[in-house]
């Protein structure tokens, strides 16, 4: 392969005297690296090039969000007091004086009404907060519907997986420290939730509650969690991810001139630099204004924690969502009350499936989402290094897959709010609720073959524009008395876009040496006609030309 | 620097090479990539005025920034927050952030802009080498492994390795121990959850002011939320009125169904049930008057009262258990025992015998 001169490389031709001066730039970078032999680190990472796309940035703010939280989360912890010993209210927040609540509840109100800004930081903490969940959740999509998790980033995929799951635990524990009503409620559905694990979890809940629920540790020992564990854990996870990122190189969209074995963009020094690090304030500044006109999580209209109250309608922080709707659409006897319980006792011990079916059916889909890289992989039996980021359309077996996860969870997600849905539509709960269960196993397979149908036609259409141009909307008329719409052709820069992908045949199982063929193989088999049967093909040059001709 | 294909292609281990496409098609007639399209200069690389404009609205952006910082100090000072005063607490609120915001927002966009109108912006080409090591470094890695197994004898003694890994995978264990003090050393989760504050002639009072009730004031279709009495002094308040709440009401004669072993756990159809959902333990708190109906506002498990808490809908599995109750001497209504089950969620250690 030949390559370009690289202009940004340094120049160990040019005359010494170039070299030692540079003015204070010089000296600068010549003090330090005499100091620390940095020049090494500049030289190979300084004008790295990093290919330029929207969803490119899905990332970096995630990135950035966690910024946002270590520094908002600081100057929480320097007011805020991890404790549950109980006072008496007496701060400056009228409705609630002189009721009892615990001190970590009362920081929490003493933050927000006294400490000037303390709220802007509170909200902009918390909005930061939904911000990084959201923003993980995205770029997890950007990943898995462009193929970007394909060897040689399967591992990073899982790295990614873990820190959506670390920024998940953040949240909760955060959620859970000032000690409201809303959070105590929280708190008890998980401590019930845990209780109903066999064996173990009555004892569980006892260790982590530090005794009967709630106790007076709980807020304590989240707070270590929430601060120092996962914080150090999710730090640590986010160097090994972007190590690794610079490691691979980012990958790149299919481009003239982009090939799988280069990487086009724009150098560390200065552009990408200017624009990533003017993203943060960006970002940092839209959360700021959410901080400072949206309010979020009002502690203060939801009073302290008593295990007696309730309100209706509350609603855990959004990515919460999924487990409460699990738990609320498995129904607690199979066939409505009268048919088969789930929950049942043998020898004198209970076993409550209708909290272990939801746990353990979320369990597996996390684990099928973290080790889908892999068992694409296993499919297509593909050893090959892959930096050009698919189109979505062009693997429709995978988009299709990924689109009926999309759906279940959507629908796990709507059902943590099937009260409100209720409410809204003026149907019954029962209704809503029967709906969405039916809706949990029908809508994704709905949803895979939709999906699967819509690329498909993009596909085909992007063959016709490549073949026969674009339809440019211009009528005329021709000399026979016909009209015609008129076709541009695409330029060639334009039609390789729409030519330069991947594409996978259905395996054909061969019998192994030994003449036979092994379970795994046809299992492999049927996956892989099931994924790769309806294909379609990019335009070759042949059929390209046969198109002029016509 | 090209990478070199025939050194990929070595195979690894016996089977398989780096490359194998898999099922992939690899076509021979597929169309060529063009290369990269001429590069097209902006409005700024051409024309010095839009240059020095451009320059001037990064510059004012930056002093925006400045401004920004400022709003943001002088706001901390003009709007404090007043005791008392909510209306206060919002102006500081907005005002700080305001300023706050637009000083991070201009650097943003100034940096950005900078970056996309006057900075250089000839794309840049770096090469991709694959992300293994060469053959040799491979070869040597694997090597460098099988010698220390050879020289260690860690696959060859094997006596000694399984004990190591025997030893390393014990270690674990007094660690795990270490962490039984979280929890307090006496008593075990499932006594505790096997009786709450009631017992033979507690009073059922309301929460949350503890007033007793008598039970000439519990009218047909009435609710109160009851806590038991002495619970607003206990050590232990919150978790034993985790346990202990209770939701009284007085149904119609006749709508009520009771089984022959609780015919004397209401009193004059005043019935007394768990408030804690069987579920995951929310307080069952909404009440539907005409049809008797309690409503889990947490997943929606339902309970019908004329049918001693029965679940009707919903993921609870079990009835609210039944808090059996009379009145004293003085016409109030008490407790005629604690619970005769555990109230609240499952657990393993629950029993499956519990008398009516
Ligand atoms: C990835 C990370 C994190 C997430 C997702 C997160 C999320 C949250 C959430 C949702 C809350 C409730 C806020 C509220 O009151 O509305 C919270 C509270 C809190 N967080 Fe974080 N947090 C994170 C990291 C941190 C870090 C690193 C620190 C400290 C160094 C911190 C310190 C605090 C403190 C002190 C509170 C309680 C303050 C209050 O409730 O007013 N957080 N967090
Ligand atoms: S806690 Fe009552 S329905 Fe889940």
């Amino acid at each position: 392969m030949t390559t370009a001169p690289d202009t940004y490389n340094y120049d160990p031709t040019a005359p010494a005297d170039r070299r030692q001066s540079g003015g204070v730039t010089g000296w600068a970078s010549r003090y330090v690296d005499e100091r620390t032999g940095i020049s090494y680190v500049v030289k190979e990472f300084g004008r790295k090039i990093f290919p330029d796309h929207w969803s490119f940035m899905l990332g970096e703010v995630a990135l950035y969000s966690f910024v946002i939280i270590l520094l908002t989360g600081t100057f929480l912890t320097f007011f805020f007091q991890a404790s549950m010993a109980q006072v008496t209210y007496d701060g400056s927040y009228g409705p609630l004086k002189g009721l009892d609540m615990s001190a970590a509840m009362q920081s929490a109100l003493h933050i927000s009404f006294e400490i000037r800004g303390g709220l802007l930081i509170r909200q902009v903490h918390h909005w930061a907060a939904l911000l990084f969940v959201a923003s993980i959740g995205l770029h997890m999509l950007r990943i898995f519907f462009t193929g970007a998790f394909r060897k040689p980033r399967e591992l990073n995929w899982t790295i990614g997986f873990v820190l959506f799951i670390l920024a998940m635990a953040e949240g909760f524990t955060g959620y859970s420290l000032p000690d409201d009503l809303l959070s105590g409620n929280g708190l008890r559905i998980i401590a019930g939730m845990v209780q109903g694990i066999p064996f173990v979890g009555s004892w569980i809940e006892w260790l982590v509650f530090g005794g009967q629920f709630p106790g007076t540790a709980i807020v304590g020992r989240l707070y270590t969690l929430h601060i120092l564990l996962l914080p150090a854990a999710v730090l640590a996870f986010i160097a090994l991810h972007l190590v690794f990122v610079v490691t691979h190189k980012h990958t790149q969209y299919a481009g003239p001139g982009r090939t799988n074995d280069n990487v086009i963009g724009y150098p560390i020094l200065p552009v990408y630099a200017a624009k990533a690090g003017g993203f943060f304030f960006i970002v940092f500044g839209v959360v700021m204004l959410m901080g400072a006109f949206f309010t979020i999580n009002p502690i203060w209209t939801y009073g302290p924690y008593d295990p007696s109250p309730v309100s209706a309608g509350t609603q855990p922080d959004w990515y919460i969502g999924f487990a409460d709707g699990a738990l609320r659409l498995m129904p607690g006897w199979l066939g409505g009350p009268g048919g088969i319980p789930m929950e049942f006792t043998i020898l004198n011990t209970t076993y409550s499936l209708n909290i272990l079916i939801p746990v353990l059916v979320l369990g597996l889909f996390i684990v099928v989402v973290m080790a889908y890289p892999f068992i694409e992989a296993w499919i297509t039996g593909d050893k090959r290094e892959h930096h050009i980021a698919d189109r979505p359309r062009n693997m429709p077996g995978r988009t299709a897959v990924g689109a009926a996860g999309v759906t279940f969870y959507a629908v796990l997600w709507a059902a943590a709010s099937s009260d409100l849905i209720a409410t809204h539509f003026m149907l019954s709960i029962e209704s809503v609720i029967t709906i969405l269960q039916f809706s949990l196993f029908l809508a994704p397979v709905l949803a895979y073959f939709v999906t699967k149908r819509i690329c498909l036609a993009l596909q085909k259409k992007d063959r016709q524009i490549v073949l026969h141009g674009y339809e440019s909307g211009r009528i005329v008329r021709l000399p026979g008395g016909e009209y015609i719409e008129v076709h541009e052709p695409v330029d060639e820069y334009e039609r390789w876009k729409l030519v330069s992908f991947n594409e996978y045949e259905p395996l054909m199982i061969r019998p192994n040496a030994a003449g036979r063929i092994p379970v795994t193989e046809r299992a492999r088999a049927v996956v892989s006609r099931w994924f790769f049967e309806d294909r379609i093909e990019p335009v070759s040059s042949t059929e390209l030309e046969v198109a002029h001709h016509h | 620097m090209a990478n070199d294909d025939s050194k990929d292609l070595l195979p690894l281990d016996g089977h398989t090479t780096v490359r194998d496409p898999g099922t992939a098609v690899e076509r021979s007639d597929a169309l060529l990539n063009p290369g990269m399209p001429p590069h097209r200069l902006r409005v700024t690389d051409t024309d010095p005025r839009a240059a020095r404009r451009a320059e001037r609205v990064v510059v004012l952006l930056f002093y925006i920034s400045l401004i920004g910082s400022i709003f943001a100090m002088t706001s901390y000072f003009a709007f404090p927050i007043k005791p008392n005063d909510l209306g206060s607490v919002r102006l500081n609120n907005v005002f700080i952030g305001l300023g706050l915001a637009f000083a991070l927002l201009a650097i943003g966009i100034a940096a950005v802009h900078w970056a996309k109108v006057l900075m250089a912006d000839q794309e840049g080409i770096d090469i991709r080498h694959p992300v293994h090591g060469d053959v040799q470094t491979q070869a040597r890695a694997v090597e460098i492994f099988r010698t220390a197994d050879r020289e260690s004898g860690f696959n060859r003694r094997v006596l000694i390795r399984n004990g190591m890994i025997a030893a390393i995978a014990a270690l674990p264990f007094p660690a795990i121990f270490l962490f039984r003090d979280l929890a307090p050393a006496a008593g075990t989760p499932a006594e505790a959850y096997s009786h709450t504050m009631w017992k033979a002639g507690t009073r059922l009072t309301k929460d949350p002011t503890g007033d007793p009730i008598l039970a000439s004031d519990v009218t047909i279709g009435s609710v109160f939320h009851v806590i038991p009495d002495g619970l607003l002094t206990a050590p232990d308040m919150l978790e034993e009125k985790g346990k202990a709440a209770v939701l009284l009401m007085r149904l119609e004669p006749g709508v009520l169904h009771v089984s022959p072993a609780r015919k004397d756990w209401n009193y004059d159809g005043i019935v007394a049930y768990s408030k804690i959902c069987t579920h995951v333990g929310c307080p069952v708190a909404l009440y539907e008057q005409q049809t008797h109906h309690l409503l889990c506002p947490c997943h929606q498990s339902q309970f019908d009262i004329t049918r001693e808490a029965a679940v009707i809908f919903g993921p609870a599995v079990r009835p609210l258990p039944q808090l059996p109750i009379t009145v004293d001497s003085e016409g109030y209504l008490v407790a005629r025992s604690d619970f005769h089950e555990p109230v609240g969620p499952s657990f393993w250690e629950r029993r499956g015998d519990y008398s009516a």
